[in-house]
């Protein structure tokens, strides 16, 4: 296979974040890697069906979420505690960012059901549009939005969060709110 | 879909200030942009190397 290459400048410059999906999918750096190499060998097997100048990123992530799907329902048969394998990989994988507000945070996101993670991270993290996230899922719009809406929802529950108040040991920032609110 | 399946008194169900998505977007960002900034490993350069190359049809699916 001979590829253009401005094909394999794309695709290569879609894998950092093809890698960051991966690990959020499976929450595991090398079980992440192989599931990007798989893509890959699916992707270049299968380029002929990528339209020129259409979204290199989207095709890619559909891929990986395909294969990601097919991989964790033929898991899911196996281990019925997949939430359960999820959460112990989590802990096993090296700090990256080692503050403990993100400890917290990655734990909450592990507890979040799968189809709503997926949506968040699309939507909030890789930067797709809603109508993107949807053909990348395979689903409508609307179920991207109440997806990301619902995990949002959720993760304020599980971190408490509230208000900008409960961040940050930010004292002194709201006594000068309060003060000059009683003046 | 399961809608309302919270457990606990959330007041927040589905309507979150500003501030709070923010919140959860730069954390969010913060945890995926660590990986993106790792960049390519280098198997997956060597991969799409070795692939390319493949003139000879080399199908190995």
């Amino acid at each position: 296979m001979t590829l253009d290459p401005s094909v394999r400048d794309a695709v290569l410059a879609a894998v950092p974040s093809l890698r960051a999906f991966a690990i959020s999918l499976c929450g595991n750096v090398d079980r992440a890697d192989d599931l990007v190499q798989e893509t890959l060998l699916r992707a270049l097997a299968n380029i002929n069906s990528f339209e020129p100048g259409s979204n290199m990123p989207a095709w890619l992530f559909t891929i990986l979420r395909n294969l990601f799907r097919s991989e964790y329902r033929k898991r899911r048969r196996e281990v019925e505690d997949a939430d359960g394998t999820y959460a112990q990989s989590l802990k096993s994988q090296p700090e990256q960012s080692g503050h403990v507000e993100f400890q917290e945070f990655r734990a909450a996101l592990a507890k979040l059901p799968p189809d709503q993670r997926e949506a968040l991270i699309l939507v909030g993290a890789s930067g797709f549009s809603y109508e993107e996230a949807a053909d990348i899922c395979g689903c409508a719009v609307g179920t991207i939005k109440s997806r990301v809406n619902r995990a949002r929802a959720r993760l304020a529950d599980m971190l408490s969060i509230e208000s900008m108040e409960d961040f940050g040991p930010d004292v002194a920032t709201r006594a000068i709110l309060a003060g000059t609110t009683s003046r | 879909m399961e809608t309302g399946s919270s457990t606990a008194p959330s007041r927040s169900q589905g309507r979150l200030g500003r501030d709070v998505q923010a919140k959860i977007g730069n954390q969010l960002r913060a945890i995926y942009d660590d990986v993106v900034k790792e960049g390519v490993p280098d198997r997956f350069i060597d991969l799409l190397r070795r692939l390319d190359k493949q003139d000879e049809k080399g199908s190995e699916s």
